[in-house]
């Protein structure tokens, strides 16, 4: 299903203490079928407002949402709660019910379409299986952690088969590793059931984790859009280029733990650790003047901690062997943190 | 006056209390849940269905009736207990000031429990394409049930003291009984004794109301 919004606006009115706020402020977008679309914004960009508008929570107070070719922000009544009822969900505090178990949260969509009751039975332990919590069916949401909620929230949302999935913040409210995952069920479903995701966030790690086209929003208008690659290599506008500077490094894979990003596989002998006041030092070049030897870096990455600065090198360093051991002891002397891989 | 006697007139005056307390407080029900519905959705900042003068309508109405001493509306609903039961005097007739009184407060109590539904939970059921009435009936009511559960328990309880007043039209009841024998004819024993029984009465239901709405919460 594709979206299509052209020249969207919404504006909320002043009250009493409170401004008039343009929320979406002239916004056009094109978000095609069987994807995972990112919508990314800082809070009160407008983004929360901008995604109540696609999935017919709101109306527009000008402009229009079609998807495929259908008009639908101008829907009403029935045709509206039916179109609604083809739209999967889920939320950053994962909204489910608590006066219902698990599986019968599952079953909510299904009962309001008043679906047959062996056919909710067999479709909830379908879903089930799919988030992987079939032994879950019966627990009580206050028992489920963080991660299982959105998975159930998830299995909620794709009840009645939908082809549009909202995510709204839906990572926003988990640890990393829980974010990871949640991700990845969410990519499997969309390649799965062929669905167009829209993923509403503030987090740029799960644009690039999960999106292959993003649009930016800041102040109720979409100042850069593209695929996630063009805007990770030259983003244009400030706030791309804050989000990217703000980026928490992957964690996916374990040469990357502790933030450090490598260019190659191979090399890297020399583990060269720099604290404090260290990192501003040019102490490699100056090593390299003073001694024979040749270095080269193969990976490296600065962290920052409440206090002070870690700088962590993966180097290799050659020459010949009386040069390079020199160099090394220069090197302790200077305060750096050597250790060699055998 | 001996013990069987006594015995006979605070049975007598507890199965009046009861009557009293159980009937209005299931007609105060019947009038209140549908308006305390009405005032959650109708809200014009949170309702799911606001209609501002609706609900101000209500508002009004709800607060008029409020603020009313009973013993005055007791009187002023003369007629309408004529219609409804045949006569204005008596523990039938009592029931409909009681229920009419207590309407507006189970409203209000309703209104409240209904609207400490989590928002972002009612909006989830929305985006699902859930109707008005689904809502309702399938997100709300259940949601709150323990709030519910709460204040229908307040709801007994002030019926009961209500009831006490019903001596005024001839209701009969404990307060009554109290009332008549206790202090206009000088019988402290039986005063007593009808004071503890309505004691014992609020504290049994109290008791009851708070365990079945642990329960309930604790099952989530």
């Amino acid at each position: 299903m594709q979206i299509k919004l052209n020249n969207l606006v919404k504006t909320y009115k002043a009250g009493r203490n409170v401004p008039e706020v343009h929320a979406v402020n002239d916004i056009s977008l094109n978000i095609p079928s069987n994807g995972i679309f990112g919508i990314i914004g800082k809070s009160g960009a407008g983004k929360s407002t901008l995604v109540r508008l696609i999935s017919l929570l709101e109306t527009p107070d000008s402009g229009s949402v079609y998807y495929d070719n259908e008009r639908v922000d101008n829907l009403t009544g029935k045709n509206l709660i039916e179109r609604r009822r083809r739209l999967g969900m889920i939320f950053q505090n994962f909204n489910l019910f608590t006066s219902r178990t698990a599986g019968e949260n599952i079953a909510y969509p299904l009962e309001i379409c008043k679906t047959p009751k062996n056919e909710i039975e067999s479709r909830v332990t379908e879903l089930l299986d799919l988030v992987d919590l079939a032994d879950r069916k019966n627990a009580p949401i206050s028992t489920l952690s963080g991660g299982q909620k959105q998975r159930i929230a998830i299995a909620r949302a794709l009840a009645n088969k939908p082809d549009i999935l909202f995510c709204d913040e839906a990572t926003s409210a988990l640890d990393p590793q829980t974010t990871q995952s949640i991700l990845s069920l969410i990519r499997k479903i969309q390649a799965q059931m062929n669905l167009t995701v829209v993923m509403i966030t503030h987090q740029m790690e799960v644009v690039r984790d999960a999106c292959s086209l993003v649009a930016v929003v800041n102040n109720g208008q979409v100042v850069e859009q593209g695929t996630v690659n063009e805007i990770f290599l030259s983003p244009k506008s400030p706030v791309t280029k804050d989000f990217l500077a703000n980026l928490a490094p992957q964690t996916e894979s374990s040469e990357n733990k502790n933030g450090i990003v490598r260019w190659s596989e191979d090399g890297g002998k020399y583990t060269l650790r720099f604290t404090n006041t260290l990192t501003d030092e040019p102490v490699l070049s100056k090593m390299a003047q003073k001694f024979k030897i040749e270095f080269n870096i193969r990976a490296g990455g600065i962290q920052k901690l409440p206090e002070s600065k870690v700088g962590t090198l993966l180097t290799d360093i050659t020459g010949e062997k009386a040069e390079v051991e020199k160099a090394l002891a220069y090197l302790k002397s200077e305060g750096v943190l050597v250790t060699e891989d055998k | 006056m001996d013990a069987h006697k006594i015995f006979m007139l605070v049975s007598q005056a507890t199965l009046q209390t009861f009557e009293m307390v159980i009937f209005s407080t299931l007609f105060s029900l019947l009038l209140g849940l549908p308006l305390g519905i009405l005032l959650c959705i109708s809200d014009p900042q949170s309702g799911i269905k606001p209609r501002p003068v609706l609900y101000q309508v209500l508002t009004r109405i709800v607060n008029v009736l409020r603020s009313f001493p009973f013993i005055i509306l007791m009187i002023i609903l003369f007629p309408l207990s004529r219609i409804l039961v045949g006569t204005s005097i008596g523990t039938k007739a009592t029931i409909v000031p009681l229920s009419i009184a207590a309407a507006p407060f189970v409203a209000r109590v309703i209104e409240t429990a209904l609207k400490e539904v989590d928002p972002g939970v009612v909006q989830a059921a929305r985006s699902m394409g859930s109707t008005t009435m689904q809502i309702i009936c399938k997100v709300l009511l259940p949601e709150s049930l323990p709030s519910l559960i709460d204040g229908i328990t307040l709801t007994i309880i002030n019926l009961i003291g209500y009831s006490a007043m019903a001596g005024a039209i001839g209701g009969g009841g404990l307060g009554d009984l109290a009332i008549r024998y206790g202090y206009q004819r000088f019988r402290p024993l039986i005063m007593a004794i009808a004071v503890i029984v309505i004691l014992i009465i609020v504290e049994l239901i109290q008791m009851i109301g708070t365990k079945l709405s642990h329960s309930v919460s604790a099952k989530r």
